[in-house]
């Protein structure tokens, strides 16, 4: 799922000051289950935003709502009538739900209120970890199911670095050297064999490195 | 001009807190007149949204009051509040509401005394704060 961590209070309140009526969305999906964008979070939110503006003089009047995915225009478009007479919209559904309703309502502002962070699950309860890149050519078939490239701040493809040390990384040290997890996971699988072929430099066009990435499902197309 | 009077809403558990009220009551307590108290099943029922809707509706002070810790009713219903009740307090304190405006207290129901106890220590602290200063209404609320 897609981690998201809700900006300051104080950068939000600045990116809305010019508003007297907003539209405050947030997201039924991945937000929701990490806490900072659904329905809760947008009831919450809007009630500092409403408190804040009081104290400050200036109130704020908030309409409510979270689709059930604010990714896809067939959810978003149930809240067209509400969204007519709003000045902007204060999203806090992840950067591809900001974008949609951006594309969708190309009159209306859309403003982010998370900071969209990555993919990634709960390894307890609200605690999230990075878990995948989408570097859109997958490695965890050798790698026990364990990825450096989310994992390994230098995403190394051959061995851990010399700042590989009790098997925690030395950018963090509240950080396992995931380098040292996958030799450990190898070994328990009889695969350690695995670590003898040397990996070739990774093709980055398959990531970010070559502009937008589109995926195609021909069969499923209208 | 005259004293303030603060508003204080009380979010407590019908088992205890509400009960010790109903003895402060009989036991003919005096406490002062300031507080509005909101029966609930047990403070777990409490969540954050409530808290802040009654500072955003013109509360000066907000306290929850459950069971003594280890006695809920429903076994952690009162330790799932107090930490709800952290979170208000960050919640407030981003909004430059003193997160000392908002407190959990833990009672049982024979503990009348320590009920009419707890409204005067909050309504003392909250007279010495001031308003919270969200949207006093301009009218005066009739109780």
């Amino acid at each position: 799922m897609i981690v998201a961590d809700r900006k300051p209070l104080e950068e939000i309140l600045d990116s809305i000051k010019d508003y007297k009526k907003i539209m405050l969305m947030g997201c039924g999906g991945c937000v929701t289950i990490c806490f900072s964008g659904g329905v809760k979070a947008v009831e919450l939110l809007a009630s500092q935003i409403k408190i804040a503006r009081k104290k400050q003089g200036k109130p704020i009047e908030i309409i409510e709502c979270t689709p059930e995915r604010q990714c896809e225009f067939e959810f978003i478009d149930a809240f067209k009538k509400d969204l007519e007479s709003a000045e902007a919209v204060l999203s806090i559904a992840c950067g591809v739900g900001v974008q949609t309703m951006s594309e969708r309502h190309e009159d209306t502002i859309t403003i982010p209120g998370q900071n969209t962070k990555f993919m990634g699950y709960p390894v307890e309860h609200a605690l999230w970890e990075e878990r995948c890149a989408g570097c859109g050519n997958c490695v965890l078939e050798w790698t026990g199911g364990i990825c450096p490239i989310a994992r390994c701040a230098k995403k190394l493809l051959n061995g851990p670095c010399g700042g590989s040390s009790n098997g925690v990384c030395e950018v963090d040290k509240d950080t396992d050297c995931v380098w040292q997890l996958i030799y450990d996971r190898l070994k328990k699988l009889n695969k350690l064999e695995n670590l003898m072929v040397v990996r070739q430099p990774k093709d980055w066009r398959t990531s970010t490195d070559a502009g937008q990435r589109r995926v195609k499902f021909e069969e499923a197309m209208l | 001009m005259s004293e303030f009077e603060p508003k204080i809403v009380a979010y407590c558990c019908d088992f205890c807190a509400f009960a010790a009220a109903d003895l402060a009551g009989a036991m003919r307590l005096q406490y002062p007149p300031n507080v509005r108290i909101i029966r609930l099943p047990c403070t777990g029922k409490v969540d954050a949204i409530h808290l802040m809707k009654a500072f955003e509706q013109g509360a000066d002070g907000v306290f929850v009051a459950g069971c003594l810790e280890g006695q809920c009713h429903y076994l952690e219903g009162n330790l799932r509040a107090r930490k709800r009740v952290a979170y208000a307090k960050r919640l407030l304190a981003e909004v430059q509401i003193e997160p000392e405006r908002i407190d959990m207290f833990n009672l049982s129901s024979a503990m009348g005394g320590r009920f009419a106890e707890i409204v005067k220590e909050m309504t003392q602290r909250i007279k010495e704060m001031g308003p919270a200063n969200t949207d006093r209404r301009q009218q005066p609320v009739e109780s």
